[in-house]
């Protein structure tokens, strides 16, 4: 691998990112109706199963569980659509697009960014639709908080673009980009504690649930929601356990340290297999 | 490091694993030269190309494009030279307009540069009006000029055209070399050419043809065809038969009326004519001077016909129709 900045160095790299960014955000514009579509999913889990549940789900505290359930169905919106636009590349490879970015004279590192960024953006947007809604579960509108929220959700996002991406190094037909991508956002929804709480887990599940990178974007927004709210301790210990390694808390920040160390990673590891040549 | 070739190749080799795709080449292209490269499917000319294109890495041997190593220079490479690949390449979402934009910012244009460049190139490949449509809009023949247009949009030193006018009409196929030809003339460029059309390969300077991984000849396109044999020349006389009779004593040379006129084979049939005129000593109505085609040139140096290549063993009878006729 040959890792060469291009000639005109650091500010060029910068426009490629820019540029691939804003392809990004001109095709989002063009497609509103899969952004809609998108939508729908989440706010089926948190208005048709989440009322639903709240009948069965013991509250303590009375706490709302579609409150609980607020965050979860938040990482969930831009799952699907961040994952949605990394794997996009399958679709740019067979329409011959990731040709004419894979040739020109740029690091693949600034196009991958550019496209992580991309998918980061367009899927969070998405999910402010989902924040308008907040108060309707009983989720306070605090500037402060709702901020933070996007922020988490993007930093998520950028995950899950950027796992698109490296998925999409490797998968070359369309066909089996769909599946795949569903094989791996599936379980990484369900045992993220999006949509049940990580208290009383079996212990497999839970040890599955520490592994999933997902699950350190899903815990801090629930903390910051309850820390917000002042959820009662009892409601908190059941609903909002913290992640702990071998009995220890982690604390926030390194949970979300956690999540961008592995972003990290998987961005690397998709910008070592794009530079590969023949 | 400067010299004037545009493309220089040295012993360049590629193996995958076994295969040995291409087994050792020697390649000079000239600047400001329209060079044609021609080979059957599985000949090593897509690697080769993908070499120069800094696409892939050679097994052996060294390639430079536009004074640039393509192995050690490969950002330097690829901002001097233009490509077209055969598969389309444009986002058929975004506008003419912002294909061309996305292609400038990737290669670093100076932004006043870029936009005059847009507007020149889009005038150039007549899409000037339809700049704000969605590609997605175009025809094929729309399409692919603009992918040539932004392959240019760079001002490259070598522009790389990949069978440019497959899967075309024959007229859009016309208009492309039209286009390409104006090119050559407004363009200080070099332009290396693979396409399946053998008429297409007439307007090169100078045409390599490749064959199971070597160059197994290099000239132009008029020496390929002489090399290859004589021209059929086919005249109405006065008088077949003393016609016959004369060509016999006078030039040593067999004739037979065909589709009743005088016909014959000699090398440069053009250059024979005048001589005929002037020592058959009879009157000649009409004159015909067939030259063997590129695709008898193609066959002569590949075994198979440039159909055959592209529809694999079962168009033997295409072969046995173009043999037949030589």
């Amino acid at each position: 691998m040959v890792t060469q900045l291009a000639p005109g160095g650091l500010a060029h790299e910068a426009r490629a990112t820019a540029m691939v960014f804003r392809r990004e955000m001109i095709r989002f514009r063009h497609d509103k109706a899969r952004a809609l579509a998108m939508l729908l999913q989440p706010l089926l889990f948190l208005f048709v199963m989440g009322t639903g549940l709240s009948s069965v789900v013991a509250s303590p505290g009375g706490l709302d569980f579609r409150t609980f359930l607020f965050p979860g169905v938040l990482a969930m919106s831009v799952l699907f659509s961040a994952a949605f636009a990394g794997i996009s590349l399958v679709w740019d490879r067979e329409f011959g697009f990731l040709r004419e970015m894979l040739v020109a004279p740029v690091s693949k590192a600034s196009i991958i960014l550019g496209k992580c960024l991309g998918g980061a953006a367009t899927a969070t947007a998405q999910s402010i639709v989902l924040l308008i809604l907040a108060g309707v579960v009983g989720v306070p509108y605090h500037p402060w908080l709702l901020f933070k929220l996007l922020v988490l959700l993007f930093i998520g996002a950028f995950m899950l673009t950027a796992m698109g991406v490296l998925l999409s190094a490797r998968i070359k037909q369309i066909q089996a980009a769909m599946p795949m991508s569903q094989l791996i956002i599936m379980p990484m929804m369900f045992l993220s504690g999006a949509l049940f709480p990580m208290a009383n887990l079996p212990s497999w599940l839970e040890v599955l649930t520490k592994l999933n990178p997902l699950t350190y974007i899903v815990q801090p927004m629930r903390a910051e929601i309850f820390d917000h709210m002042g959820v009662p301790a009892a409601a908190r210990a059941a609903f909002d356990p913290s992640i702990t390694w071998f009995d220890w808390q982690v604390p926030t920040e390194l949970q979300i340290a956690v999540a961008l160390g592995f972003t990290g990673v998987v961005v690397a590891a998709a910008v070592a297999l794009f530079s590969r040549t023949d | 490091m400067s010299d004037n070739k545009a493309v220089r190749v040295r012993g360049l080799t590629k193996s995958y694993g076994e295969v040995e795709a291409v087994r050792g080449i020697d390649l000079d292209v000239d600047e400001g030269e329209m060079f044609g490269f021609l080979g059957p499917n599985g000949a090593g000319k897509t690697t080769t190309i993908k070499i120069l294109c800094t696409l892939a890495d050679a097994t052996s041997g060294s390639a430079t494009v536009a004074g640039r190593d393509v192995h050690t220079e490969r950002a330097e490479v690829r901002r001097r030279i233009g490509l077209v690949f055969q598969e389309p390449t444009l986002d058929n979402y975004l506008s003419a307009e912002q294909n061309l934009r996305f292609h400038g910012e990737l290669y670093g244009m100076p932004r006043q540069l870029l936009r005059e460049r847009m507007a020149e190139v889009l005038e150039m490949v007549g899409l000037a009006e339809r700049r704000k449509d969605q590609v997605m809009t175009f025809s094929g023949g729309m399409k692919r000029r603009l992918e040539i247009g932004r392959g240019l949009l760079h001002a490259p030193r070598v522009l790389f055209l990949d069978e440019p006018t497959i899967g075309l009409d024959p007229q859009t196929r016309a208009s492309i070399w039209e286009y390409i030809a104006t090119l050559r003339k407004t363009q200080d460029i070099t332009i290396f050419v693979t396409t399946h059309y053998m008429e297409e390969a007439e307007h090169c300077d100078r045409i390599a043809i490749m064959n199971s991984g070597e160059i197994v000849v290099t000239d132009t396109p008029e020496a390929l065809k002489r090399s290859v044999g004589a021209d059929r020349v086919q005249i109405r006389t006065d008088d077949d038969p003393l016609a016959i009779e004369r060509l016999r004593e006078r030039f040593e040379i067999e004739a037979a009326v065909h589709d009743g006129m005088v016909t014959f084979a000699v090398p440069g049939g053009a250059e024979f004519v005048p001589r005929l005129f002037a020592r058959l000593g009879l009157g000649i109505d009409t004159v015909t001077v067939t030259r063997p085609s590129l695709d008898d040139v193609f066959m002569a140096y590949t075994g198979r016909t440039i159909a055959d290549t592209e529809q694999g063993d079962g168009h033997r009878a295409v072969f046995l129709a173009m043999a037949g006729r030589r």
